[in-house]
């Protein structure tokens, strides 16, 4: 079966400065992959380079069958990103936010409505402001949407920032049912010890390149 | 494209409605402008009833720049310019619901605006059907153009001050028509339609670019 992600030697700039230089990266489906680094050792660009949001100026950079260097919008539909920003309009109801989301990607109210009852967002919560809502519940929206649309690729940036104990607990349940449906999941954390337990694979980034990768026993 | 572009205006002016901004700032902004005429040209009354066009549609304008400001403000927040992106929504489609939820701020701005002129400038409002046909043609042109321009600034740093000076140049030919059209017809005049050929051209022209180029556009921003 082809790899969900197959990076070789990626090179990708944010304006002039390279945020990744030669990366390396290989993703089985089905696979949960923690990356580690230092703060700005390229993180976060892998996982935008992932989504088809940072474009490639060299290497090889294949993700769910796309070959990003020829189209970076091709796999974006397939994937999900939780990142550092939730992606909220504040204006809006939480319910309001994951609905068209969720429509966007082509799916339906009722995806959407389903997902906001897994990550405990119901009744009066589902009706507040994006703007009123806490941290840990501004994630728990992201993290709805991201659900909702169940993409092949789920691309977890520090997902346990801002996230109480039983937040936690829920978003290992639902990453661990992802890969369960076959889907494969990258996670970029400074934390140790929970998400290691997921993983079955990490990955060190430093300077935007990957350094080392050792497989969890 | 055309489900796109009615998910994302729903969006938008779902937004406007929660947020209040149209109502509480812009339309009063739009006022304020012709409040403004009126106070500096009151002197000279004629003067006032011959330019009511004019100033209605440089009105529109000023209100036209918050409002498309706004519609990419919302946007800049918090990775939702990433969250369109990845929404897997189709450029165009966002363009075009962009576009007519701008179209859709700014129609019900110009109504109020008209009871404006009407009032403020002794404006007498006749000739109807071509002042809502000229005025439908310039919104259209005003919001393409207006989304056009706004996603070119979104990417930019300086996107509050950059806008307006990008802006206001490329629209003048619809200040220019549609004030034409509404001068002519406020004061029974012939030769309206020659300018709505105008309208007609820039609406066409900007929904084009816009449809061809919004997704490259977005992509840079």
């Amino acid at each position: 079966m082809a790899e969900a992600v197959l990076l070789r030697n990626v090179v990708a700039l944010a304006g002039r400065f390279p945020v990744l230089a030669g990366a390396d990266l290989t993703v089985a489906p089905g696979q949960v992959v923690l990356l580690r680094g230092a703060n700005g050792a390229g993180k976060t660009s892998l996982l935008r380079l992932c989504a088809g949001l940072l474009p490639v100026a060299s290497g090889q950079a294949v993700v769910l069958g796309e070959d990003l260097g020829l189209d970076r919008r091709g796999a974006r539909r397939r994937v999900g990103l939780l990142g550092h920003a939730t992606g909220l309009y504040d204006d809006l109801s939480v319910r309001d936010n994951v609905r068209f989301s969720v429509r966007a990607g082509g799916g339906s109210a009722r995806e959407a409505d389903a997902a906001l009852a897994l990550v405990g967002l119901t009744g009066r919560l589902a009706d507040t402001a994006a703007s009123r809502l806490s941290a840990g519940q501004r994630r728990r929206t992201a993290l709805a949407s991201v659900v909702a649309r169940r993409p092949e690729l789920w691309l977890l940036d520090e997902p346990y920032a801002g996230l109480d104990a039983d937040a936690r607990a829920l978003l290992d349940g639902l990453v661990t049912a992802a890969v369960e449906g076959g889907a494969s999941v990258i996670i970029a954390s400074h934390e140790a010890g929970q998400v290691e337990e997921l993983a079955q694979r990490t990955v060190t980034v430093a300077g935007g390149r990957t350094t080392e990768s050792v497989l969890v026993p | 494209m055309f489900r796109d572009a009615a998910l994302v205006a729903g969006k938008d002016l779902r937004v406007e409605w929660r947020s209040r901004v149209g109502a509480q700032q812009v339309l009063p902004f739009a006022l304020v402008v012709l409040v403004i005429f009126a106070f500096a040209l009151d002197a000279n009354h004629n003067l006032l009833q011959t330019a009511a066009a004019g100033l209605y549609w440089v009105a529109v304008l000023f209100a036209g720049v918050l409002t498309v400001q706004r519609s990419f403000a919302l946007e800049a927040a918090d990775g939702l310019r990433d969250g369109l992106r990845l929404s897997g929504l189709d450029p165009a489609g966002i363009f075009l619901g962009k576009a007519a939820a701008v179209a859709g701020q700014l129609a019900v701005l110009e109504i109020f605006l008209a009871g404006g002129i009407a009032v403020l400038y002794s404006a007498s409002l006749h000739g109807v059907v071509l002042l809502v046909l000229s005025a439908v043609l310039a919104t259209i042109g005003l919001a393409a153009a207006g989304t056009v321009y706004g996603i070119v600034a979104a990417g930019l740093g300086v996107r509050e001050t950059l806008l307006p000076l990008l802006l206001l140049p490329v629209v003048a030919p619809v200040l220019l028509a549609a004030g034409k059209v509404w001068e002519i017809t406020l004061q029974s005049g012939p030769g309206a339609w020659g300018w709505m050929r105008i309208l007609v051209i820039f609406a066409v022209v900007y929904l084009a670019a816009g449809v061809l180029a919004f997704g490259p556009l977005l992509e840079e921003s």
